[in-house]
């Protein structure tokens, strides 16, 4: 951790501190997913979505799933979530079985997901109130957020007034106020322009560092995955498996113009181009067949 | 700016002066009989006389308001306005929690859509024999026939307002640890009110049609009931200067809605105007 903390900006470092969750040891398992299949029904078949899917997170890590469209990677994460239950297989998280999606895994969608009828103080405060927490305690919470994702004038705006990457800052906020050790990210950059993108992922780093969450990103988009996760799991097109389950050294704040950044991006470009074309031939395919 | 919107209100002026000033000529060339069609300046002089107060002002029977308020328009139009509100309330009243328990639930749904769908087209008006039979005359036949004419609107939309939820706002609820009580109060609810109030604003236009309808069957006051007596007198002015009345009041109703409706969707991004 120390490794990540040291590339905090000194500000947040400080503001997250009070809260930061007790560094407990890199090995211990936080998600565990074993054997699991998702099939769907669709007219005239099923499609296998998931397959023997099995995939041990451990607490605090930040893992990328990695896939062209079609590979299953948002699927598996809306298991993890607990929104649509896997065929087979079971998944857990610290120990308990996924049924339901719940405030111990937080998740962040790239259409925002914010409630447009809610200011953004409101949508931080949303998931508090729920919770059954005092007004005062509330105040003072959203207040912090507010605070750290630079959202402070914005407090009484409502979602439609902000920018794409305010917006997701919201959304990262109302996530954060319940502080689940969890949080999952359905491409949640994917909308937003490259500078807009590159800010964003470089508060992600650091709030992943102050705060010790184990974080699920889904992405497809290579350069993304290795600038932010430890370990990058890439999923084949249909059915959806893992296909290789990397892991990335480079130190941080990662640098993506250096050789080993380039290195890794070759080879991942590889693996993904492979499934991309299998999409491809599926979908062209399907379209002439129809 | 400013010369840019004095031209637009010299636009929307200029037909309607064309027509009043072609319908004035056409009266004083004597090309019409005036028992048909009076002209514009006798339904103007109609029109204040109906609105002024009949008798002269006396500090000895009431305030100055009250007296400023006794011209037979004004308590015509309260009469009417208050059957709408009336009207609107008992069936925006009743159709708000059905269309919430049908928008939400596909088992009332399946069972009470079918007969909503066999009585949604019967217009309003088609009850009015009903109405007196059950009602008899008086202001309870109007505010029946008006809240019919609420009822299915407000239904219809709250309906499709629940039903069309996306369900990321759901999703994002659930897993910030939301009780189903709490999605329906606070994300569903919320969601569907642009649906709510144009299926309200759709209803107020609808009750104010009806309340027309039923004053002048079912009342012996209001703008309704007015044009139809000026009929038995052969005062065609009168009755184009209620007609007028009916058309102003329909207008502020409709724009004062619009306004509440801006207001209270101000957080919505596609907002109509």
């Amino acid at each position: 951790m120390s490794m990540h903390t040291a590339s905090m900006h000194p500000a947040a470092v400080e503001a997250l501190a009070e809260r930061a969750m007790p560094v407990i040891a890199p090995a211990a398992p936080h998600i565990l997913i074993e054997g699991v299949d998702k099939r769907f029904v669709v007219p005239g078949g099923e499609i296998v979505a998931l397959k023997d899917i099995d995939l041990t997170i451990n607490r605090g890590e930040f893992v990328c799933l990695l896939g062209p469209s079609g590979c299953g990677k948002s699927t598996l994460l809306n298991a993890i979530a607990g929104f649509s239950a896997p065929t087979q297989g079971t998944i857990a998280v610290e120990k308990r079985k996924v049924t339901a999606p719940g405030p111990d895994r937080g998740m962040v969608f790239q259409e925002y997901a914010l409630f447009p009828w809610m200011s953004v103080a409101a949508n931080i405060a949303f998931g508090l109130e729920i919770k059954g927490m005092k007004r005062a305690e509330i105040d003072a919470r959203v207040a912090e957020l507010l605070a750290m994702l630079k959202l402070t004038e914005f407090r009484d705006r409502f979602p439609k007034d902000l920018s794409g990457g305010m917006r997701q800052r919201v959304a990262i906020a109302r996530v954060l106020a319940l502080d689940s050790p969890v949080m999952l990210m359905d491409e949640p950059f994917g909308a937003l322009d490259a500078l807009t993108r590159r800010s964003l992922q470089d508060e992600l780093i650091r709030i992943w560092a102050a705060t010790g969450k184990t974080i699920v990103f889904v992405t497809h988009s290579i350069e993304e995955s290795i600038y932010l996760a430890d370990r990058i799991v890439v999923l084949t097109y249909r059915p959806g498996t893992i296909k290789q389950d990397i892991r990335v050294e480079l130190p941080r704040p990662r640098d993506s113009a250096s050789a080993a950044f380039n290195e890794l991006k070759r080879e991942l470009g590889a693996l993904v181009t492979a499934e991309q074309h299998r999409f491809e031939a599926v979908e062209v395919k399907g379209l002439t067949t129809d | 700016m400013h010369t840019s919107r004095l031209k637009s209100a010299a636009e929307g002026l200029a037909v309607p002066v064309a027509a009043i000033v072609l319908w004035q000529l056409a009266c004083s060339l004597g090309l019409v009989n005036p028992m048909v069609l009076p002209s514009p300046a006798a339904v103007a002089v109609r029109w204040w006389a109906y609105l002024a107060p009949i008798e002269p002002f006396d500090p000895a029977a009431g305030s100055y308001l009250a007296w400023l308020f006794s011209g037979e328009m004004i308590q015509d139009s309260i009469g009417s306005l208050t059957r709408v509100a009336l009207g609107f309330f008992v069936g925006a009243g009743l159709a708000l929690p059905l269309g919430l328990f049908m928008g939400s639930s596909d088992t009332i749904y399946r069972h009470i859509n079918p007969l909503m769908q066999v009585l949604r087209p019967i217009p309003p008006i088609a009850y009015i024999p009903l109405s007196i039979l059950w009602f008899g005359l008086g202001n309870a036949p109007a505010v029946f026939l008006i809240a019919i004419g609420a009822f299915f609107p407000v239904l219809m939309n709250t309906i499709a307002g629940v039903r069309h939820v996306d369900g990321i706002y759901i999703r994002a609820a659930r897993s910030l640890g939301a009780s189903r009580l709490t999605i329906f109060r606070r994300v569903i609810l919320p969601a569907a009110t642009p649906y709510i109030l144009s299926g309200a604003r759709i209803g107020i236009g609808t009750a104010f049609i009806v309340v027309i309808v039923a004053e002048m069957i079912a009342v012996n006051n209001g703008l309704g009931f007015r044009i139809l007596e000026a009929r038995e007198y052969f005062w065609s002015d009168k009755i184009i200067a209620g007609m007028l009345t009916i058309g102003i009041l329909g207008l502020g109703i409709d724009m004062a809605v619009s306004r509440l409706n801006s207001h209270l969707l101000r957080w919505h991004r596609g907002l109509e105007s």
